[in-house]
This record gives C-alpha cells, structure tokens and sequence, in this order.
C-alpha cells in the first residue's frame, strides 16, 4: 500500500526528533517548569526553561506522547533555545498560524519546524503539534506575572 | 448476521482516503440505519409539536409518539412500568441524576461508595463530587490480571457501610462482561443500591433489568443505532419516587406558586424542559430495528467478531491485546496497542486506509493507569461488521507496522 499523503505528514525530519529527540530530559535549574496534557487523548509533556533576563537559557522536556507531539516538542525546545521571550512568543504565533493553514510569516528561519506544516491537513492531529508549544507559552507568561 | 444489514446503514456506502470505509469505532458512537433516520425526518416533517400540551392534534400525535417511545424502552429493557422509565440526554445524565438526587439524600459522612478500576470517567466523577461533598469514601473493585471482576474482590469492597455500588456492565475499553447481577446481590445484602452503567452493554445484549435486579440503569441512544442526545435512566419505582428532581422549569411541575412549588408524578418530574421528543422517537425506532434482528443474534455476532479479529490481530507480532483473552468473556471491543507506534500513528495510518479507530485513553484514565499505558488503540464492532472488516484493519496494522518500521 503507498501512504505518499503519510509522507506529507510524517516527514523525515520529524521522525528523526521522535527517534533521537533534543533537549530531552528536566532541567536541574529553572525558572519554569509546567506540566501539560492533551486531555483527549492522554499526551503528557513537561517542559523546564531556564529564563534569565528574558532569554530562554536553556529547555528541557519529558513527556509521553505520539510521534507528533514528542517530535514536535523536541523542535520546540530546539528553536526557543537562546531566543529572547519576545521571539519564541513569536515563533509560537507563527506556528500556531501554520498549523491552522492560515499564511505565516516566513521571515523569520524556522529552521526544522517547517517540517510540521503538513500536520495542517491533519486536523485530528494538530493538537498533538500544538501541545509542547502551548505548555512553552504559559509558561513564559506564569514567568512574566511572578 | 445478514450480510444484507450494511446496506441499511447510509453513512458505510463511501470512500474515506480513497477506500472504502471500515467503521470500526461504534463504541464510541454508533451508525444509524434508514428506519432510524427516516423516523426522524417524519417526526419532523410530519408530527413536530411540543408535548403533554394536549389541546392540537400535533401536540397529541406528538405526546402519543413521544410516551409511545417510553413504552418500547419499558418493553426493550423488561422494566415494570413506564413510570421507571427517564428520558434524559444519555447516560452520563443518568449517572449524575443518581449522584446527585439518591446520592445527596442518602450518602453521609464516612459512608462509602463503591466503584471500580475499570468505569468511564462518567462514571467516576460524579461519585467523586458526591464522595468530596458528603465526606464519603469512595473505593474501586481491584481487577483480576485479565481485567476481569472477581465476585471475591466485590465481596472484599462492599461493607455495611456501602451505600451505592455503581459498575460498568460492559467495559468500553477491555470489552469485558461484568457479573452485575452477582454484584447487585451482594450490594443489597449489604442494604446498598445497585446503579449499572448500560453504554455499552444496551447496544449488544438483552437487558432484563428485573432479572439484573440492579436499582438502576442508564444507557444511551446513540450508541445502538440511535441519535445522538437522548438517553434513559431506569430506576425502581419506590426509589425514583422517593428522589428529588435536579433540574427544575417547565414540563416536569404539577402546581407552581410564588414561593413553592410542587412535581408531576413519574417519570416527569425528572424531565425538566421541553422533552427530547425527537430523540425518543429515533431511539423507539432505533429499539425496532435491533429487536427485528434480535438482541442475541447480535451478541453472538459480536463474539464471533472478537474471537476471529483477537486470532487475526494476535498473529501480528509485537500486538497486544488487552483485556481477558477469552472472547466469550468480552463484548465486541478489541483494545490493543502496536509495539513502538503510538496509538494516534496507528489510528492515523489507519484512517489514511479508510479505517476508523479509536485511540486514546478511551475516558477512562484509571484503567489506563492500570494497564500501565498511556493511550492505547480501539476496534470495536458492531452488527454492521463482517469479516472483511477484520481483514482490512490487520491489512491495515500491518501497514502500520511496516510503515513505522521503515521509520526506524
């Protein structure tokens, strides 16, 4: 049987972060630590940041989940890493933006997370993509309030 | 089963990814048959009225319809009379009217309340509210390693202290066949009442509430070939009189003044609102349909089904198949996983092959929690099944596999 509308969803690179995810792991210093779930279909991930002079120093994540979800945290981590607060904020409307099939900004290098853009066509799993961003946002802003 | 019976349920003749589709997620929500759906449209186009208003001739033939459709549930589930009989919106409806009309009038402090590893969130929940608010204990049945129930784990958890027991009769996750008329003896022995969640059971098996014993049931329309939003709480008589209603308005008073008012008899003061007079006249013509083909015929369908795709599904290698082993003991659900693909990958690799699973943890956590899984995949069946759907989802796992094997 041929899957080529699978490819489009499960592209190499996103395997190849489900396989040998970055940045896995908690962090022992940090400044956020939020667990989130995806309450319909039981994804787990927890996410440390390390966030110093609004700087996202560091990012860690744990979590269980499918191969969208843990890959699509693996290139979270990857892409606010060192970013200040303000651009992963940014970065995270952009692909909120790309996961509703809306026109995105593509200014900005997106590096590996362009890879996601096909989950678009798969409404059932754009959550699971979504996940490890939204734990990222809360959490910068839980930051920004203490 | 009459191969002809697919032929009757619309939504199947289509091609979802270019295949065929195989439905295979009916414990979720069930298909609807013509009959069912063209008693819709004739209700609709034909009889719309509000009921119990009794001065028009739609209101009549409406009224007639609607308390009609209560008389084929008292019939299709052998209750005493219509009077035991609610019309709610499902069974988590149900559920919560016990927990929060029996529930609150009769659970105290240090009471307990029993359950187990295996209900549906609905069927959990509403004893932890109640638990938390009365200052009850709440405490689950242990599974045996199949996740069966044993009548000596029952014994073990049912004190004097017990005041309601509440069980799935049919599991939606592990398909197993609960002993609830066992469980309700041993509850009344213990002076507790017996609540069974029906979901999965109605759809599958004859239900003799009188013969169970159980002092409630609830099930819903949606999952046995009827539409979605209407569901049926049974209560024994003495007790549902002896219940508040919670939820008050229109249609369920009998006199209302400034300051007090007081209920209609049974079953109406339980049903606040406009009815869901559509709903009942789906779920009557829904009860037609199963009955005409007959309640055991499809239980043994069923089996038949879970014997043949557990021996297909089981010769795929790194599969698990959770629940007890033996088809006898579970109703057509087969839950599984695939070793190193998520469930929502398989589900997904699946549905691009025209196939519809569930998976997820099913809403029911706990279980989950006990299977040591965090999600797990879901092919249910139902009467509208054949073999060749069997064969199309290994096909399909099969592909999976190979799939996420290339992957690796």
């Amino acid at each position: 049987m041929s899957f080529n509308n699978l490819d489009q969803l499960y592209r190499q690179v996103i395997m190849d972060h489900y396989k040998t995810p970055r940045n896995k792991g908690a962090l022992e210093q940090d400044s956020v630590n939020i667990e989130m779930n995806n309450p319909t279909c039981g994804d787990r991930i927890q996410l440390t940041l390390q966030v110093e002079d609004g700087i996202v120093k560091d990012a860690k994540f744990d979590g269980e989940g499918c191969s969208i979800s843990m890959a699509s945290a693996s290139m979270m981590t990857q892409a606010v890493k060192g970013k200040d607060v303000d651009t992963a904020l940014k970065l995270s409307g952009i692909f909120s933006d790309m996961m509703l099939g809306k026109e995105y900004d593509d200014s900005v290098d997106l590096g590996d997370i362009e890879a996601l853009q096909g989950v678009s066509k798969f409404p059932a799993r754009i959550k699971c993509a979504t996940l490890a961003w939204k734990a990222m946002e809360k959490g910068v802003h839980d930051e920004e309030k203490s | 089963m009459n191969p002809e019976i697919k032929s009757y349920f619309p939504i199947l003749n289509q091609e979802i990814n270019g295949h065929p589709l195989v439905y295979l997620d009916s414990a979720a929500t069930s298909q609807k048959p013509t009959p069912v759906i063209e008693a819709l449209k004739e209700y609709y186009e034909s009889d719309n009225s509000n009921v119990h208003r009794g001065v028009h001739t739609l209101g009549n033939r409406a009224t007639e319809k609607y308390e009609g459709a209560r008389e084929k549930v008292q019939q299709f589930i052998n209750a005493r009379s219509t009077q035991e009989i609610v019309f709610l919106r499902g069974t988590t409806t149900a559920i919560n009217l016990v927990a929060q009309s029996y529930g609150r009038a009769n659970v105290e402090e240090g009471d307990e309340i029993v359950i187990t590893y295996m209900e549906h969130h609905s069927n959990i929940i509403p004893w932890q509210q109640l638990a938390k608010e009365r200052g009850a204990v709440l405490k689950y049945i242990e599974l045996e390693e199949d996740g069966t129930i044993s009548l000596e784990n029952v014994r073990a958890a049912i004190t004097d202290r017990t005041k309601i027991v509440s069980m799935v009769y049919v599991s939606n996750v592990l398909g197993t066949m609960n002993p609830v008329k066992e469980v309700a003896k041993i509850a009344h022995e213990h002076g507790a009442v017996m609540m069974v969640d029906g979901a999965q059971a109605a759809p599958h098996l004859k239900i003799d509430v009188q013969d169970l014993d159980c002092d409630f049931f609830a099930f819903s329309g949606h999952k046995m070939v009827g539409p979605t939003g209407i569901g049926v709480l049974y209560g024994k008589k003495h007790l549902l009189e002896a219940m508040e209603p919670v939820e008050f308005g229109g249609e369920m008073i009998d006199f209302v003044g400034l300051y007090d008012s007081t209920w209609k008899e049974l079953p109406w003061k339980f049903e606040g609102g406009t009815p869901i007079i559509a709903g009942a006249v789906g779920l009557a013509a829904a009860i037609d349909f199963l009955q005409e083909i007959g309640l055991d015929e499809i239980e043994k369908h069923e089996h038949h089904m879970a014997a043949i795709a557990m021996d297909k599904m089981s010769a795929i290698e790194g599969l698990e198949i959770y629940g007890p082993k033996d088809p006898a003991k579970r109703a057509g659900i087969v839950t599984f996983n695939l070793k190193e693909v998520h469930p929502h990958d398989v589900a997904t690799v699946l549905d691009m092959s025209g196939i519809a699973v569930r998976a997820g943890h099913h809403c029911a956590q706990p279980l989950m929690k006990w299977l040591d899984v965090t999600a797990t995949a879901r092919a249910s069946f139902y009467l509208y099944n054949d073999e060749s759907d069997i064969d199309r989802l290994v096909e399909g796992l099969r592909s999976a596999k190979e799939y996420f094997s290339d992957v690796f």
